[in-house]
């Protein structure tokens, strides 16, 4: 039976990979945060008027941003305080819980402008707002300047 | 060895007269006032400077936000190489903080970095930047912190390592690094108002180079390498340079710059980190003219 075989190897193959995957939370948090920053431009170029208005995108950034925001916490174990380009600050493992809290916040906030639903550009401005204060004020306490 | 000694002991004297003299706080000369006479302090513009100078990104109690942000309380501990300086109250607190104040002692302050009791500040206090603010910029500002809500915080003491803790040697610091010549000269501005603005903006109030210009061994900043990035003064991580240069901000619009300052998203969407969050949430609330004038500059500054 070869290709129960191939199959069975591949499988192994594709485990050992999602094993290494998640063996890198430092890749995992900047692919999280990737693609808010995705979800943040979208949102910005509706605002900024480069695109129209469109209420489905706009539920649709605040989606992405909600669905990141629950796993986040985790691609930060113990032992991935260093290493890569990360510019997490040490002050995510000395401040664990403060740290949780502004992620409980991110994912608060964006759970609510998906309810909020904003159906015009001005809506959408005001909950974006609230939402993208949360960028800057966690980035501020548990982020390093690196370049 | 009796000669030997008097030879020491007035050398001493001699040394000790000299620094004496070199390092007495100087203030600013009383004509500076002329300029304010019958000025009506602009409130208005008096806030612009306020978040554009970031006096709450340290001022303000540590990790504070929206309208609590104009309680200057102090309480910041900025964490340096130097020693720690615990940041003070100057809400207009009698006891605490401004509240006593004469305007000519918030010149003196902001542009000489002497206090009201004649003594030399720490230039964690960005005065080197401040002094090339305007004299009604000034009294615009001292009268919009004025009208701010009171803290009766007490000032926490600082806790500065030899020698730098010896106050009267910033007097040495001063000669060397505290003057109001642009950085930028006019001849490389032309009449540009825009510029111009930008540069009174970055090199004055905005006090951008306190971070982004890398300092000499004694704490100054190098204009010649100005705007280059440098060392986090704060230990963490790398203050990015913001000149025109290829690592720098090249391939940044102006309205990429002007759309950072506002927002905290960089062209990539990434959002800004550490103090410059900070500066990002500040600049939201200064007019569009200015972060448009910032960058404008930024973009003519070579690496």
């Amino acid at each position: 039976m070869p290709s129960k075989k191939i199959f069975l190897s591949l499988s192994a193959v594709l485990v050992a990979a999602s094993v290494a995957y998640a063996q890198d939370p430092i890749s995992d948090r900047q692919k999280a945060m990737k693609m808010v920053g995705g979800a943040a431009k979208s949102a910005s170029e509706m605002i900024k008027g480069e695109k129209p208005f469109d209420a489905a995108a706009a539920l649709a950034a605040f989606q992405t941003m909600n669905d990141v925001s629950k796993d986040f916490v985790s691609y930060f174990p113990e032992g991935s305080e260093t290493g890569g380009d990360t510019t997490a600050s040490p002050k995510i493992w000395e401040d664990r819980a403060g740290f949780e809290a502004a992620v409980a916040k991110f994912e608060t906030d964006t759970a609510e402008a998906i309810a909020a639903a904003p159906a015009d550009l001005d809506a959408f401005k005001a909950t974006f707002g609230k939402v993208a204060a949360n960028c800057g004020v966690c980035h501020k306490a548990y982020r390093i300047s690196k370049n | 060895m009796k000669r030997l000694l008097l030879a020491l002991v007035a050398n001493g004297l001699i040394g000790g007269a000299v620094f004496w003299f070199l390092t007495a706080p100087q203030k600013l000369d009383e004509s500076m006032f002329a300029a304010i006479d019958g000025h009506e302090p602009d409130l208005g513009n008096g806030e612009t400077l306020f978040w554009a100078g970031g006096c709450a990104s340290c001022h303000a109690a540590p990790k504070v936000s929206g309208d609590a942000k104009k309680v200057l309380s102090g309480g910041l501990v900025l964490t340096t190489e130097f020693g720690d300086f615990a940041v003070p109250n100057i809400s207009p607190s009698r006891e605490h903080g401004l509240g006593n104040w004469s305007f000519e002692d918030f010149s003196n302050a902001m542009k000489k970095g002497v206090s009201p009791e004649g003594r030399h500040y720490y230039p964690a206090f960005p005065y080197a930047s401040y002094a090339h603010m305007t004299i009604e910029d000034l009294s615009d500002l001292f009268a919009f912190l004025k009208q701010l809500p009171v803290s009766e915080e007490a000032d926490k003491p600082s806790d500065i390592a030899f020698p730098f803790n010896v106050r009267r040697g910033l007097g040495l610091w001063k000669k060397l690094y505290l003057n109001d010549k642009s950085v930028i000269s006019d001849a490389a501005l032309g009449d540009d108002e825009q510029l111009l603005r930008g540069r009174y903006l970055v090199e004055g109030p905005g006090h951008c180079g306190e971070c982004h210009t890398p300092r000499s061994l004694a704490g100054g900043m190098q204009r010649s390498n100005w705007l280059q990035g440098a060392p986090s003064p704060e230990g963490e991580g790398r203050i990015p340079g913001i000149t025109n240069g290829p690592d720098n901000l090249e391939s940044w619009s102006e309205s990429d710059i002007a759309y950072m300052l506002e927002t905290g998203f960089t062209p990539d969407f990434d959002s800004v980190g550490s103090s410059m969050a900070d500066v990002a949430a500040n600049y939201a609330f200064v007019p569009a003219s200015d972060r448009e004038a910032i960058a404008a500059y930024l973009k003519i500054i070579q690496p």
